[in-house]
């Protein structure tokens, strides 16, 4: 009961849009050397009133961000075509455009659709076409797969565009508690919804492989304990409530198993939780602490943080061999690994020279490469496509979201608007 | 899942909120249920004491005078959670009160911003659990800890520096 009262009082469950304050914007603070130049023109409109998004906008901004391609801007545009017929490729090739995405955008009642044709000026020939569809209020979601699609045809990489991100946001209250909330967006920041706001902290969300539920830790009942949520419903449900810390909950690939970091026996260890008994099995048994367990795509290894050598270094954990190795060597502080779906590039805060980075470590070659040049930067989140990480760092004593392409060329910034975020969380790719 | 204990003190303090909420409004009767409560804390509180028999009410207040002048926070060093000469003397003046009172107390473990979160988490667990073996060491019941870490998720001082951090990494004791 004590507890049934405590959730009442201080847990607000919500779907609401976010006011301003959770707002993310965009800043990109470097590109690459040279970006593949692409005129985006404004789609037609085909529909009663206004559209209900600038969907070349978005597209536009999408591709700018990943720091791949450079937007002509439109007010340089010697014509707007929207038809092949209309393309005349002189005009772009004046402008030093290499590609050319045109589109039309109409609507029958309750069903957006976005028609789209992507050409190569210098060969002067079509190369993409193609359409989206859905919900008018899901124009902006339309918008980021027709930039998928575009990013894929011509990096041959999937885009990461249509998927969405989790992020705690705070709000600093002078003498007393800050407010957490948990928040999702879409891949650019905008369009936040607040799923959970609490006095008490909150903490490491995180996606189950299915993009349809989340996992966190909340302290809202005055201790940890690892909450599932279901998005789709605001369902939730709590899946410990162990003495000491409940924390780190990380879904093995297949959607089964939950790991995740517990002190009940005495000090922090790794365990795995069946999802459907419940019943947990202890995989890390070290009087050091073992935390932050990270699956590998293949769902046979887990990497975690350990102090077992005397510093945080990363470990490997094999589910078949029951054997533990060490993977990081170089620095005195490696922590908080996030392994790419290829299973070959892990990130994680390294820190040299007293100062926190984001690093990434190859696996095959061996090789440790520092991404950022900030000092306090933490919990990186690999896009399902391995083009970008996101992490948390601190401008101005403020904590904020950046990005940075796993190869170091292109960077961008997300700040709030207001209070600090942290903590990203990049979803795997969302089903339609 | 384990059920954590529910003391029959946190029932009696529900039991006076459950009060004060049927009272709506009514300052008088809410005055009256929170003076009862009070009255019934500080009987609990001196039959605890008359029981153990120890320190004199005189001797008390100059233990209790003694462990509020040092107060109730114990700081660190960066990634330490040994117990400093000074954080000793601070939580030895607390001991010697618990020795007299049989209050139940809860050890809240906190870091300064350097590092992941989660370690955190553990690094602030290791602090709170450091002083509580402290104080079991010196006689108090284990039973009468609780202890929490919040890592970096809590901080006093919000801003980046050693000054500011010095102020987070610590232990905060609070009362039950």
């Amino acid at each position: 009961m004590k507890r049934l009262l405590a959730v009442l009082m201080s847990v607000v469950l919500s779907v609401s849009a976010a006011s301003a304050w959770a707002q993310l914007t965009i800043e990109i603070s470097q590109g690459m050397d040279n970006p593949t130049s692409i005129a985006v023109v404004p789609f037609t409109w085909a529909g009663a009133g206004a559209p209900p998004e600038d969907i070349s906008a978005v597209i536009d901004s999408d591709l700018a961000r990943s720091g791949q391609f450079a937007p002509i801007a439109r007010t340089d545009m010697l014509g707007n075509p929207s038809t092949e017929a209309e393309v005349f490729y002189r005009d772009w090739r004046s402008l030093n455009a290499e590609y050319l995405l045109i589109g039309r955008v109409s609507a029958e009642p309750g069903v957006l659709r976005v028609d789209y044709e992507l050409f190569d000026v210098l060969r002067q020939t079509k190369v993409l076409s193609g359409y989206e569809q859905g919900p008018a209020t899901d124009a902006r979601m339309l918008a980021h797969r027709v930039a998928d699609a575009v990013y894929e045809k011509l990096t041959g990489v999937p885009g990461a565009f249509a998927t969405k991100l989790l992020y705690i946001s705070a709000t600093r209250v002078s003498g007393g508690k800050d407010y957490s909330r948990l928040t999702m967006s879409d891949s650019d920041g905008a369009r936040p919804i607040v799923l959970l706001e609490t006095k008490e902290p909150l903490l490491a969300p995180t996606w189950a492989p299915d993009g349809q539920n989340i996992a966190y830790v909340s302290f809202e009942t005055g201790r940890p304990a690892i909450y599932r949520q279901e998005l789709a419903t605001g369902r939730r449900q709590q899946l410990t409530n162990f003495q000491g810390i409940n924390s780190s909950p990380a879904w093995s690939p297949d959607g089964r198993t939950m790991a995740m970091v517990l002190s009940k026996d005495g000090n922090p260890d790794i365990y795995l939780m069946d999802l459907a008994t419940k019943q947990l099995t202890q995989i890390t048994r070290h009087y050091a602490i073992d935390t932050e367990p990270a699956w590998m795509p293949d769902g046979q290894s887990l990497l975690f943080t350990s102090d077992r050598g005397g510093k945080p270094q990363i470990y490997r954990y094999d589910l078949r061999s029951g054997k533990t190795d060490r993977v990081t060597y170089e620095g005195s502080y490696n922590a908080r690994a996030r392994v790419s779906q290829d299973g070959r590039s892990v990130v994680m805060v390294h820190q040299k020279d007293g100062r926190f980075h984001i690093a990434v470590l190859d696996l095959v070659t061996n090789r440790m490469q520092i991404l950022t040049t900030t000092d306090l930067d933490e919990s990186p989140s690999i896009a399902p496509n391995g083009s970008m990480v996101l992490y948390a760092t601190k401008d101005a004593d403020r904590g904020i979201l950046a990005a940075v392409a796993v190869d170091g060329d292109a960077k961008f910034r997300l700040p709030a608007r207001e209070g600090d975020v942290r903590e990203p969380a990049w979803s795997p790719y969302l089903a339609r | 899942m384990k059920i954590l204990p529910v003391t029959s003190k946190a029932i009696a303090i529900l039991f006076s909120a459950a009060l004060l909420v049927a009272c709506s409004g009514s300052d008088t009767k809410e005055d009256e249920a929170a003076a009862a409560a009070a009255a019934a804390a500080a009987a609990a509180a001196a039959a605890a004491r008359s029981a153990q028999g120890a320190a004199t009410s005189a001797e008390m207040a100059r233990l209790e005078e003694a462990a509020a002048a040092v107060g109730n926070v114990f700081y660190f060093e960066f990634d330490s959670a040994n117990l400093t000469s000074e954080a000793i003397n601070a939580v030895n003046a607390h001991i010697a009160v618990m020795h007299n009172n049989n209050a139940n107390i809860r050890l809240e473990g906190h870091t300064d911003e350097r590092g992941t979160r989660e370690y955190n988490i553990a690094l602030g667990e290791r602090r709170a659990n450091s002083v509580r073996d402290y104080m079991v060491a010196n006689g108090i019941s284990s039973l009468r800890i609780e202890t929490i870490s919040y890592g970096e998720e809590s901080p006093v001082a919000y801003g980046s520096g050693e000054v500011n951090w010095a102020q987070n990494r610590r232990v905060e004791l609070k009362p039950q």
